[in-house]
């Protein structure tokens, strides 16, 4: 997935281990503009903003730290940056000071925390987001694929997926309307260096194809001499 | 537990699959199941479905019966024709010895044996085949010559369409299996038709000429019919082929092309093709393995009897397609000797190995035959340097079993059984007396 802001930037060590480790990618902005310059095409997936570190300094610090980081989530609301939702980290002394300002963000977490505790919110938040992989519904269209449950179907009915077109599928439907190289799937979904090459890719492609029948066949579409994409291209 | 493998046992709760079958095939080609219930699906990954294999052809030991199928998680397919209430579901199987290794009588996994060596020089094959097979009104042998369905009759029309709604229901059934299907069209011979698979990895290949052959004979059957792939049925028409396209991939290109040489044609593909070639006469035991094959290849038509290639001589055993400008990952060559009633996994197996032989000590390749060589008599082509294919079965098994290539390519359990079977067979073929004799030498004797 897209990798997440986290504010503020040195990203305190604890903070950076715990999305390392939950796999979460993640890229740090010491401010505003920061974030701004290195915002993805289609904006953040989410921001991390820990109110319980001064901007700069790193190490525990008292509300100082808790205004900046409302700076911070304020001009995500205002628009300066696009983040589709805002965790925000505080510690239990800051707590009473954030029931006005609710609105800044979507979720936050006890600083320092439990990393089961972190983990779950994360996915939790980015879930609802509708923009990371591990979500448990993706819906396209005709198409819906329950993750929890491996299953798809296509207009209500459903798809009887080998388990390679099925992980072949929830990639490119989880990422609608992204171009992908044979190489990126064949690295992404498969996942490493296998056999085949990237004929491989275009062998499942079109065994996919044929069970999505002709009338939606059309969902993963060739682009000549890049790879494949799905979905209706945003630029028609 | 493998994420292929919870895919499968949540897929199977989900659509509350009632029975899976579990795939393999013997030595001789033949499609073999055994069924298991949801229940055992969890131990079945994990430990594997022991039988005892004393039953399936090539699979006898001395010591010990039994074996262990180890189902594919990766081969998982509801299977179509199920019932909507009774779903069920197959999986491809490898079978191993009580100890796990690889049983030496599995042609699967002497297919994979052979592709992991090629692995080992980071080449991956890959093939696709043209599937040929007569519809008959039956498959019995008491009831005489077979019929074709669309014979030239009465009724041409009405008889024509059920053969093309047949295949077409078999094309829609495999596309639903996951089998792309390249062409299909009606062959030249009365009720002969002819199924083109797309370019895959040679061990999908295989494993989707063993459903092909399975969907095809079934879709026949339950309108009434019956499918054959048996490699010559009629006398006086062409039999049945199957003309295999065959190239290796190296890092995600197509290994057989080179933008420089004057047709696009790599070293590689050229040492490749001469290994084919210098092997053709000890595999074509596998690739043409009945008494009936050899009546095929004794035509002068789409069954090339003689050790050649060329790039268009229909008369070569191999032939090298003309490609278009700018498509350098269809670069391959076409082997023309094998039929639909081969073994896929120990044809594929020879195949690879031959031409990595070539590959390996960098064989030569012979020049190009352009003219036509039915026109030519033995003398003539012997001159030229080229031999003919085995006449028969049994020549054929003759110079396999002096073959070191089949024997290590195969495994010393597959290669005596294969030929210990092969020559009961063609001595219990040379026993009997044809209606040809009869016909021929009855009035006259």
């Amino acid at each position: 997935m897209e990798p997440l802001l986290v504010f503020p930037e040195p990203v305190a060590p604890e903070l950076a281990q715990a999305l390392d480790i939950g796999g979460w990618p993640w890229k740090g902005a010491a401010d505003i503009d920061a974030a701004r310059r290195d915002e993805p095409a289609d904006g953040w997936v989410g921001a991390i903003v820990m109110a319980t570190h001064t901007v700069g300094m790193g190490g525990p610090v008292g509300p100082a730290g808790l205004d900046g980081a409302l700076r911070f989530c304020r001009a995500i609301r205002n628009g300066d940056i696009n983040v589709d939702s805002v965790l925000l980290l505080v510690n239990g002394g800051q707590l009473s000071e954030l029931d006005p300002r609710e609105d800044l963000f979507d979720d936050f977490c006890l600083h320092p925390f439990q990393p089961i505790e972190f983990e779950t919110r994360l996915k939790h938040l980015f879930r609802r987001s509708g923009r990371a992989e591990d979500i448990d519904l993706i819906e396209y269209g005709p198409l819906a694929m329950n993750l929890e449950t491996y299953q798809a179907v296509i207009d209500g009915k459903p798809l009887d997926l080998t388990y390679m077109e099925y992980e072949l599928l929830k990639f490119l439907a989880a990422h609608p309307g992204k171009v992908f190289t044979r190489e990126t799937l064949l690295n992404r979904v498969w996942g490493y260096d296998y056999y085949g090459g990237a004929r491989t890719v275009d062998v499942h492609v079109r065994r996919l194809r044929a069970k999505l029948g002709e009338e939606h066949a059309g969902l993963i579409q060739t682009i000549r001499s890049v790879g494949y994409s799905f979905g209706r291209s945003r630029w028609v | 537990m493998e994420r292929e493998q919870e895919y499968v046992l949540r897929t199977v709760e989900e659509r509350g699959v009632r029975l899976i079958r579990l795939w393999f095939t013997d030595v001789l080609g033949q499609l073999k199941s055994v069924a298991i219930t949801p229940a055992e699906l969890d131990t079945a990954f994990s430990e594997g479905v022991q039988f005892d294999g004393t039953a399936i052809d090539g699979f006898s030991r001395v010591h010990e019966s039994d074996v262990l199928a180890r189902p594919d998680a990766t081969s998982f397919e509801l299977l179509p024709w199920a019932k909507e209430d009774e779903p069920s579901a197959r999986m491809f199987c490898d079978i191993s010895n009580l100890d796990d290794t690889p049983f030496a009588g599995d042609p699967r996994q002497v297919l994979r044996r052979n592709l992991d060596e090629a692995r080992t020089h980071g080449y991956s094959f890959f093939a696709a085949p043209e599937v040929e097979f007569f519809y008959f009104a039956s498959g019995d042998p008491a009831l005489g010559k077979p019929q074709p369905l669309d014979h030239a009759s009465y009724f041409d029309l009405t008889t024509a369409d059920v053969s093309s709604d047949l295949r077409k229901r078999t094309i829609h059934m495999l596309e639903g299996m996951g089998i792309p299907v390249e062409y299909s069209f009606h062959e030249d011979s009365p009720s002969q038709h002819e199924i083109d698979l797309r370019y895959t990895e040679a061990l999908d290949v295989a494993d989707n000429i063993m459903t092909l052959r399975l969907v095809v004979k079934k879709i026949a059957l339950e309108r009434g019919t019956y499918a054959t792939f048996m490699p010559k049925p009629l006398n006086g028409v062409q039999g049945s082929g199957m003309h295999t396209h065959l190239s290796l991939f190296k890092d995600g290109e197509n290994a057989f092309h080179d933008g420089e040489h004057p047709y696009g044609w790599s070293a590689t593909a050229r040492r490749f093709t001469a290994g084919v070639l210098h092997h053709a006469r000890e595999i074509t035991a596998v690739t043409n393995q009945l008494v009936n094959s050899y009546k095929r290849i004794a035509e002068t038509s789409e069954a090339p009897p003689y050790v050649a290639w060329a790039r268009n001589n229909r008369s070569a055993l191999v032939r090298v397609p003309i490609r278009r400008v700018g498509k350098p990952e269809s670069a391959r060559i076409e082997y023309r000797a094998p039929d639909p009633a081969c073994n896929p996994y120990l044809a594929f197996s020879l195949l690879l190995a031959a031409g990595m032989r070539g590959i390996a000590e960098g064989y030569e390749l012979p020049e190009e035959t352009n003219i036509n060589l039915f026109d030519l008599d033995d003398a003539a082509r012997h001159d030229m340097g080229i031999e003919p294919l085995p006449r028969s079965l049994d020549e054929a098994l003759d110079v396999m079993e002096r073959s070191d290539l089949v024997r290590k390519t195969l495994g010393d359990h597959i290669f005596e059984w294969f030929l210990r079977n092969k020559r009961t067979e063609w001595s219990e073929y040379q026993s009997q007396v044809t209606p040809f004799e009869l016909e021929r030498y009855l009035p006259s004797w």
